[in-house]
């Protein structure tokens, strides 16, 4: 049994339910202090409703979770003091300046008036916006504000951030300037639990990944175990004549005996290759059946076949063809 | 750099609250009434119904009442300007609900809740600093009436406590609209909700007219509103310079709203938390 300074978060079972939608629906997660941890997943798959349970902004339906070993529903003023939140829409004031901003997020984090300009200064200049500082917000880009809001969210240096989407609509250059504030957060000693709906990004950042959809972890573990997770590597095929498809599809389950994940537009197979060798019996058998490819390839996996494979997106159009291309690696990783 | 390389103190060696002392939640109280002080410097268009009304509502019903009730201007204007400054000032407080509303659907709310603050800061805040609005409108409202040729005879002193029981009675009412900005859905149901109660209220009342020529029915209606209490409480302070029952009874009656609705308002706001 771990101790509670081990996990800055434990979950089990959470579930919140809006109307007769299950947003999240029994949700298990444990972050190791000192992590980056990644909850990834599509839009509406439930991943700021967690957020926003575990940052006691949501009172959960069911199930049970604490921050360093503080209760959220229980102790929630305690768990208050722990974290720091940034939102996935900039929770700050639009009507005051930075400066203004920070200053009153110092103040109600019980600094005194000196000390609080002091901070803001301290902070506007570490996040590069002092130029800025004296500016409303309404002129501020996104980039700016998203900096402003980890900002103000690192007032109390809490050993615990959440950072949902934070960097949801940012240009490339300051998405990797954001990865690089949260790498060096990380190297003090904060532990970091961030959503994300960019593979690349919890492949970068994160030590450990749920896969979320439709409100339940459909995996986790390290990028590297969730892509060993759906084979080795991918064999990708193409085929000639795309009537072929479903033979093609047949006689894949039949001599690798694994499942296939067709492309949205259905032209490519993919599928995962535990075992080279079989490649050979695999050709064989699709010449004995005149089944002509035009391109065949083998491809290392990456996280967005992972994501594709767990989540059964994007083949939801051949669902009725293929209808367990998504659920058994699902079965095989759910951890 | 100091800010982010220094070490953080890891969560399980820091000493921690799970309650709220009295003396922070004023000091957070305070500091989110700055926030609204600075929303008001920052957009100060938000402070044209504190500003025109006073001015449109006090000439409009001098000159539209006066001959008829009182028989001429002059003798309306002790009559009607602790009516309308009651009613100016009353209505001010609604449009507080009405912008709780609107803030609290900004993201910058998330934020408050998530700081360990007291869970009764960000409304008692807003409300704090919107009796800088109320302030506006009752100096316009007195000073529109002096122009108009209003003489209190209570003297300066006794004006301002006048004006200072109606800002208190103000801030006591606008728990209720807080209240229903909290629990409703839109900014424009606010206002929906918030007028149906506050009409009635304000003319079915001594506001702007002697209640002895209304209805029995009425008159019993009329005397039993706090409204009514209230004007007379200013209409003593201000004409007569005296501190009669109504005054205590308008100071109980916001006693009492603040009480009921105060912790109403907080937990419906922490339910939708």
């Amino acid at each position: 049994m771990a101790t509670s300074s081990d996990w800055a978060v434990e979950a089990t079972g959470l579930v919140k339910i809006f109307g007769d939608n299950r947003a999240v629906d029994g949700v298990d997660l444990r972050v190791r202090t000192g992590s980056v941890y990644g909850v990834l997943g599509p839009n509406g798959a439930g991943k700021t409703t967690v957020i926003r349970m575990l940052a006691t902004l949501l009172r959960p339906d069911a199930g049970h979770a604490t921050v360093f070993g503080h209760d959220v529903q229980h102790e929630a003023q305690i768990v208050r003091q722990l974290i720091g939140v940034t939102g996935q829409y900039a929770s700050v004031d639009e009507t005051l300046s930075a400066t203004e901003n920070l200053v009153l997020f110092s103040r109600l984090n019980g600094l005194g008036r000196a000390e609080s300009r002091a901070k803001a200064n301290e902070l506007l200049e570490e996040f590069g916006l002092t130029a800025a500082a004296k500016r409303p917000l309404k002129n501020f880009s996104g980039g700016m504000r998203r900096r402003l809001d980890l900002a103000a969210s690192l007032i109390s240096q809490p050993p615990l951030i959440f950072l949902d989407e934070p960097t949801t609509g940012l240009d490339p250059r300051t998405r990797s300037q954001m990865w690089d504030t949260i790498r060096r957060l990380v190297s003090t000693g904060s532990t970091v639990l961030l959503t994300t709906q960019y593979l690349d990004e919890a492949d970068q950042l994160a030590d450990r990944i749920a896969v979320i959809d439709t409100g339940r972890v459909v995996a986790e573990g390290t990028a590297d175990e969730l892509k060993s997770s759906v084979g080795k590597s991918s064999l990708q095929l193409r085929l000639v004549n795309p009537a072929d498809r479903d033979d093609a599809v047949r006689a894949i389950r039949s001599v690798l005996g694994v499942d296939v994940t067709l492309s949205p537009e259905a032209a490519r197979i993919t599928a995962p290759m535990q075992d080279p060798d079989r490649i050979t019996d695999l050709l064989v058998a699709l010449r004995e059946q005149n089944i002509s490819l035009t391109e065949l390839a083998v491809q290392k996996p990456t996280l967005d076949e992972v994501f594709l494979t767990l989540t059964g997106h994007g083949v939801e159009t051949d669902a009725a063809t293929q209808p367990d291309a998504s659920e058994t690696p699902k079965g095989r990783v759910n951890a | 750099m100091s800010t982010i390389t220094s070490t953080i103190q890891s969560g399980a060696s820091r000493e921690l609250r799970n309650h709220v002392s009295v003396g922070q939640t004023v000091r957070n109280s305070f500091s989110m009434a700055y926030r609204g002080l600075l929303k008001v410097r920052r957009t100060p268009e938000q402070l044209i119904d504190v500003t025109l009304q006073p001015i449109i509502f006090t000439v409009m019903f001098t000159f539209i009442f006066g001959g008829a009730i009182a028989g001429n201007v002059a003798s309306y204007l002790p009559l009607l300007i602790p009516g309308i400054l009651v009613q100016t000032v009353i209505t001010t407080s609604v449009v507080t609900g009405v912008q709780l509303r609107e803030d609290m659907d900004k993201g910058v709310f998330d934020r408050f809740k998530s700081l360990p603050i007291a869970r009764i800061a960000p409304l008692a805040g807003a409300l704090l600093a919107d009796t800088v609005r109320y302030t506006i409108a009752t100096t316009i409202t007195f000073v529109v009436g002096f122009i108009l040729g209003y003489r209190p005879e209570g003297g300066i002193g006794f004006v301002v406590l006048a004006g200072l029981l109606v800002i208190v009675c103000a801030w006591a009412l606008s728990w209720i609209f807080a209240f229903f900005g909290v629990i409703a859905r839109s900014a424009s149901s606010v206002q929906g909700i918030s007028f149906l109660v506050l009409f009635p209220l304000t003319f079915l009342s001594n506001a702007f007219v002697p209640s002895d020529t209304m209805p029995d029915w009425l008159q019993w209606f009329v005397n039993i509103n706090p409204v009514s209490h209230l004007v007379s409480a200013v209409r003593d302070l201000a004409n007569l310079g005296t501190v009669g029952s109504d005054f205590w009874l308008a100071l109980l009656g916001a006693a009492v709203v603040v009480m009921i609705f105060a912790p109403l308002t907080v937990r419906a706001y922490m339910r939708k938390a």
